[in-house]
């Protein structure tokens, strides 16, 4: 398989997603003596163009890597990244790749991945009870983490009114919560 | 049909508290007779919302300490890719000297876990004498670190921007003694684990892993290296000094000139990454380069940065146990970090634990398990649930202990 250079990867999926690829970024940053790059991609996508997204990732690399989903609340809307990365096995040639997709709060769905990357499910599970987006056609869509007594439609990650409640949460004598 | 698979299975609850693991988790094995028929896995007995935890320190200084605090034995991995995502998000180098020497410190790291999981794993089959052997040598790498950092554990030099100690000229013989007596034993590890026949009866096609497996399961450090795939973060995407060094992945078919992805292989893979790490240390004090060790020396300068710094960035750290990837953001105005989120190489390695255990014997569970060295926790008891008489019998870790033991006296 052919690689790509970092900004090629970028025109990639602009030419892939066109119109509804929001921003790309490519982050990069000079390492120790001989000055080798160390490279990030960021793409921000439509959700309804998120599906095709991952299958473009996947056309990049036969069995891309997914290190986590990382989540915001920001307020009206529910930001998830995926990180991914692609070209591992070479020396210089991997690149770090964060897929961001933001859901409203009024429909917090997201497509499962797993059928693509069956290793993304543990990833899957733990957003579905960390912050409450659904997680449509996931195949087990158990708990991971909290435990089976955890109250339902309360999730750890949210800071509005489905966050922990006060109760919940114990701020350490002399401290102030600073947020959450 | 489905009557007779009824009557024909139990199901084993492993943990939550097994002394092959460091951290509880706790395993459900469907048992036909002594073969595992399926696996489940699940997690959070020690789930401490570490994330939120650092996210309400008052600055990302101090979420460092909290970083080191994730694992005690990758303590430095978690704090170095906690930083390195914090430099990436605020723009910020560090000199070329503090790079060496967070590589030095990482890769004394990889040395001291890979003794422990030798030891450990030893121990999980029965060989007691090779446990008490490998912590015996794990000692001198120990007084090491605490020569060169001041700390056994939780070592306390990484900074964002550099680190907290240098390593002068006068304590290169000191680290050179060691890296010669550890090279001094390398044939004799080498004999003692993969020459011994019953460790090779115990792990020799046990806990198999494919590398198709390991690809579509996301399948990180030894344990997918072991399984032939050659991905190591250190070689396809380097950090720190590594992007000067030449640093090559090991696989198994280095030593053998196969790759079956058992246990067997997860030990060779093991031990030459011991011999690369003290390749890579004698290379690193070799081209040292001279300057600064932070790049901002001045706390309350670094500390006003950071709070003004608006962006996101990603650390990623080859642990002994695989990729640590840490995801921080931060916003301009804001003393403390907006998002921080940690993936620990267990998190995905355990999702390979069902195919591995798969089709293998409930003695060989203690071993097969620990082969991907989970960084989680410890079984003191497991409770046998028989289905079909609908009872319930409390089995201890000595009795499956005992049963491993038995199984190796057998071969």
């Amino acid at each position: 398989m052919e690689l790509l250079s970092p900004t090629g990867v970028i025109d990639s999926f602009k030419a892939a997603l066109s119109d509804s690829l929001l921003y790309a970024r490519l982050y990069e940053c000079e390492v120790a003596v001989k000055k080798n790059a160390f490279r990030t991609i960021w793409l921000h996508v439509e959700r309804d163009a998120f599906r095709e997204a991952v299958e473009h990732v996947c056309e990049l690399q036969e069995y891309p890597h997914l290190a986590i989903i990382s989540c915001s609340d920001l307020g009206q809307a529910v930001e998830l990244t995926y990180h991914f990365t692609i070209y591992y096995g070479r020396r210089f040639a991997e690149l770090s790749l964060g897929l961001r997709v933001d859901l409203p709060k009024t429909d917090l769905k997201v497509p499962t991945i797993t059928d693509l990357i069956p290793g993304a499910l543990f990833a899957e599970r733990e957003i579905q009870e960390m912050i409450g987006v659904e997680v449509t056609g996931i195949p087990d869509s158990r708990r991971l983490f909290l435990p089976d007594d955890f109250p339902d439609g309360v999730y750890p990650w949210r800071t509005d009114e489905t966050g922990p409640p006060a109760d919940m949460l114990r701020v350490l004598p002399g401290r102030q919560q600073k947020q959450c | 049909m489905l009557e007779e698979t009824e009557k024909a299975t139990y199901t084993i609850p492993v943990g939550p508290i097994h002394p092959a693991l460091k951290e509880p988790v706790r395993l459900a094995l469907t048992i036909d007779g002594e073969e595992i028929v399926d696996v489940d896995v699940f997690v959070g007995q020690v789930h401490r919302g570490i994330e939120w935890l650092g996210m309400n320190r008052n600055n990302p200084v101090q979420t460092i300490y909290l970083a080191e605090r994730v694992c005690g034995i990758c303590n430095i991995c978690h704090p170095l890719a906690f930083v390195m995502a914090v430099e990436h998000a605020a723009g910020i180098t560090p000199p070329p000297r503090a790079e060496y020497i967070r590589t030095i410190a990482a890769e004394m790291e990889r040395i001291h876990s890979h003794l422990l999981w030798a030891g450990v794993a030893a121990h999980e089959i029965g060989f007691d004498t090779i446990f008490y052997l490998a912590w015996r040598v794990r000692e001198e790498i120990m007084d090491l670190i605490e020569y060169l950092t001041g700390n056994r554990v939780t070592k306390g030099v990484v900074q964002i921007g550099g680190v907290r100690r240098d390593i002068t000229e006068e304590q290169f013989p000191r680290i050179r003694k060691s890296l010669d007596y550890y090279k001094g034993l390398f044939d004799q590890l080498r004999k003692v684990f993969l020459d011994d026949r019953t460790i090779r009866m115990r792990t020799k096609h046990v806990g198999v892993l494919s590398k198709e497996d390991a690809l579509k399961l996301l399948a990180v450090g030894p344990t997918a290296r072991a399984s032939g795939v050659t991905k190591d973060i250190r070689q396809d995407q380097p950090y720190a000094a590594y992007a000067d060094l030449d640093v090559q992945a090991m696989t198994p078919d280095m030593l053998t000139g196969t790759v079956v992805g058992d246990t067997y292989d997860r030990i060779i893979v093991r031990l030459l990454e011991v011999k690369q790490s003290i390749a890579i240390i004698e290379q690193c004090l070799e081209s040292m380069p001279p300057g600064p060790i932070l790049a901002q020396p001045k706390m309350p300068v670094l500390l006003k940065t950071l709070a003004n710094a608006e962006g996101e960035g990603i650390g990623r750290v080859e642990a002994p146990r695989g990729e640590v990837v840490h995801y921080v953001r931060l916003e301009a105005g804001r003393e403390t970090l907006a998002n921080w989120r940690i993936r620990a190489p267990t998190y995905v390695n355990l999702m390979c634990v069902p195919t591995m255990l798969k089709g293998g014997q409930i003695a060989d569970v203690p071993i097969a398990f620990a082969s991907i060295d989970p960084c989680q926790s410890c079984a003191n008891r497991m409770v046998v649930t028989d289905r079909a008489l609908g009872t319930r019998s409390i089995m201890d870790y000595e009795e499956m202990h005992r049963i491993s033991v038995q199984r190796t006296e057998e071969l």
